[in-house]
């Protein structure tokens, strides 16, 4: 009885809490609205997945379908080819373009000049802010066999013209190193910021030692910025299903179709070009749970391994 | 021999080394963006030729001039002008509250709160709900969606939430709460004048996202008359839509097919010139703004 007294007191008192502060959850309403709309409600927007929908009868009146769209998703023609191309595409972009931030952000941590690492920073950033449709026009200008740059080099070398854009092995390269080219200065950005807090007697006492700079990169800056790496690699798996397919859609074309398909992509052609919303939904929803589960599991194995995760 | 043994060792050829790789970065980074610029002088005979290295061949305007006849262009202009200045006002309005409420230790439930916008960081409805969800608002092809699309990036409201709970003390909002201000006033009178940082960070963050985005515009709208520029600048980029034009147009005076096949001609030239023109205003901006956007990064580092 006592107890169930002192709970309500509690109770009262957290209200009193609460409504004293009233105004802090009045500035976070406009949030709160917006993703109640925009993120949440669409969200009940997934039940399609398992339905065949139509406009007219809406979410409540369409049949229900059960599995049915995830069996024609693994039965289907081009799915599997965009589920490997989004794998294939996606981990080539981590093994190339996970590692060259860090080595930008080491090797400008040993510039001595600093206005001369100071260009070289700004002059880096600037590729980033370089919209994805002018990304794409620019690397289709450059990689066109008559008159691209590239292959104007490539038959001054005495070699034939390359058809880049019509050639499905070529797609990933071109994707991963072009995004290289535009995000290796942004992405060097949180690591040499990390290296700012390196411990400056540390460097000192390695140089009393005899240490060389390799060594001290080695030794010193490295296990410095791993708790950054580590958080960064972890988000980056979480997308490894989940990559830009703004830029890939607008670099597609009929010929190398084979080699640039991804599942995004797909979800988009089917569901808005072919008007099969439930099928769309079915491939997206499958995108989504793929993608927490890497998330979810990058982030167990780096708790085992280093002991930092991001939750 | 040993000589060159102590400068391969030593950190002056270290030193020499890093120098070089940088320099080739350098490069690598700058030139197509040097490029882009001397073709959109050149006359483009030249560039089909491949004579362009380091300076334009026979120097013209005539791809500005066609780029400044080009209506689309400008109608695209002033509808991404229109999106962003509109759309990144809205974003401020919405995350920067959230994120200072967020921020408040003393808020009831804040974790509960957190992790309901998070969430949505890694699930979402995906495209075909989320357009379903558009159209049941009736937003269908009206400005208003590219502005409400994305009012809040949950990753930009928990970097500007980092950045209130560490730079603004908290004896600061004690203080003015003992004289009598409310959470209301201490956030629009005291927080954010001191803000002003993120507040460049988050216009930065959001504005670029409004000028280059195409996505949400190519599903939501029809009109032409709405479209911002980077729609209009795929037709021209990546549709070859001023070539198709020109060759594709018959039953015209002498005087006109003679324009059209100019156009024609040009279409490469104004590709350069319209990647100069829509572009140039970021590349202006964003060395100005650089120590803030690094120090945004720097903040979003910063876990929890």
């Amino acid at each position: 009885m006592k107890y169930k007294k002192q709970k309500k007191q509690k109770f009262k008192n957290q209200l009193k809490v609460i409504s004293k502060r009233w105004q802090l959850y009045a500035l976070m309403l406009p949030a709160i609205l917006y993703t109640a709309l925009f993120a949440y409600k669409p969200m009940y927007g997934l039940l399609i997945a398992f339905q065949d929908f139509s406009v007219r009868k809406g979410v409540w009146g369409s049949d229900w379908v059960g599995l049915k769209h995830f069996e024609r998703l693994f039965g289907s023609y081009w799915f599997p080819i965009a589920f490997r191309n989004t794998l294939e595409i996606s981990c080539l972009d981590i093994l190339i373009g996970f590692p060259l931030p860090i080595i930008l952000a080491l090797l400008l941590n040993e510039l001595k000049r600093a206005r001369f690492r100071k260009t070289v920073q700004t002059v880096s950033y600037a590729p980033h802010f370089i919209s994805t449709v002018v990304m794409c026009g620019m690397i289709t200008m450059f990689l066109s066999p008559s008159t691209g740059i590239i292959n104007k080099l490539i038959t001054a070398l005495g070699f034939d013209a390359v058809y880049f854009m019509q050639e499905p092995s070529m797609f990933k390269w071109i994707y991963v190193l072009s995004g290289v080219w535009q995000g290796v200065g942004w992405s060097s950005i949180i690591y040499f910021a990390a290296l700012s807090s390196v411990d400056p007697s540390l460097l000192e006492a390695a140089d009393i030692d005899g240490a060389t700079r390799l060594q001290k990169i080695w030794h010193i800056n490295l296990p410095a910025i791993l708790p950054t790496i580590v958080v960064m690699f972890i988000l980056r798996c979480g997308q490894i299903l989940s990559m830009g397919y703004e830029k890939v859609y607008l670099l597609q074309t009929d010929l190398n179709l084979f080699g640039s398909e991804i599942i995004s992509t797909y979800v988009y052609k089917v569901g808005l070009e072919q008007s099969d919303f439930s099928f769309s939904t079915a491939v997206g929803l499958f995108n989504t749970v793929i993608n927490c589960t890497l998330l979810l599991s990058a982030n167990a194995l780096s708790k085992k391994l280093t002991k930092t995760g991001l939750f | 021999m040993k000589k060159l043994r102590t400068i391969i060792s030593g950190s002056n050829f270290f030193q020499l080394v890093v120098n070089i790789l940088m320099f080739a970065f350098l490069l690598v980074e700058l030139y197509p963006i040097i490029y882009v610029i001397i073709c959109s002088f050149s006359d483009p005979d030249a560039v089909a030729r491949g004579d362009i290295i380091l300076w334009p061949v026979g120097f013209t305007l005539r791809g500005y001039e066609m780029v400044l006849e080009y209506s689309d262009i400008w109608t695209g202009y002033a509808n991404t002008i229109f999106y962003t200045v509109a759309g990144t006002m809205i974003n401020l309005a919405v995350t920067l509250p959230c994120a200072y409420a967020l921020s408040r230790k003393d808020l009831r439930g804040r974790k509960i709160f957190m992790i309901f916008f998070m969430i949505t960081m890694y699930v979402s409805g995906g495209l075909i709900p989320g357009y379903l969800n558009v159209k049941s608002f009736g937003l269908l092809n009206t400005r208003a969606v590219l502005i409400l699309i994305g009012a809040m990036s949950v990753y930009n409201m928990i970097v500007a939430r980092s950045f209130f709970s560490t730079s603004i003390p908290n004896e600061i909002t004690e203080a003015a709460r003992i004289d009598g201000c409310n959470d209301f006033s201490i956030f629009s009178k005291i927080i954010l004048p001191l803000s002003k940082p993120i507040v460049v960070v988050m216009i930065l963050y959001y504005g670029i996202g409004h000028w280059n985005s195409y996505f949400n515009a190519m599903i939501y709208l029809d009109d032409r008359s709405k479209f911002p520029l980077q729609m209009f600048l795929r037709e021209i980029l990546l549709q070859g839509k001023i070539y198709q034009e020109a060759i594709n147009s018959s039953d015209i005076s002498p005087e006109e097919a003679l324009r059209l096949a100019e156009l024609a001609k040009s279409s490469e030239l104004i590709k350069y010139c319209v990647i100069i023109v829509s572009t140039l205003p970021m590349m202006i901006i964003y060395p100005k703004l650089q120590k803030y956007f690094e120090k945004g990064i720097m903040i979003g580092s910063i876990k929890g």
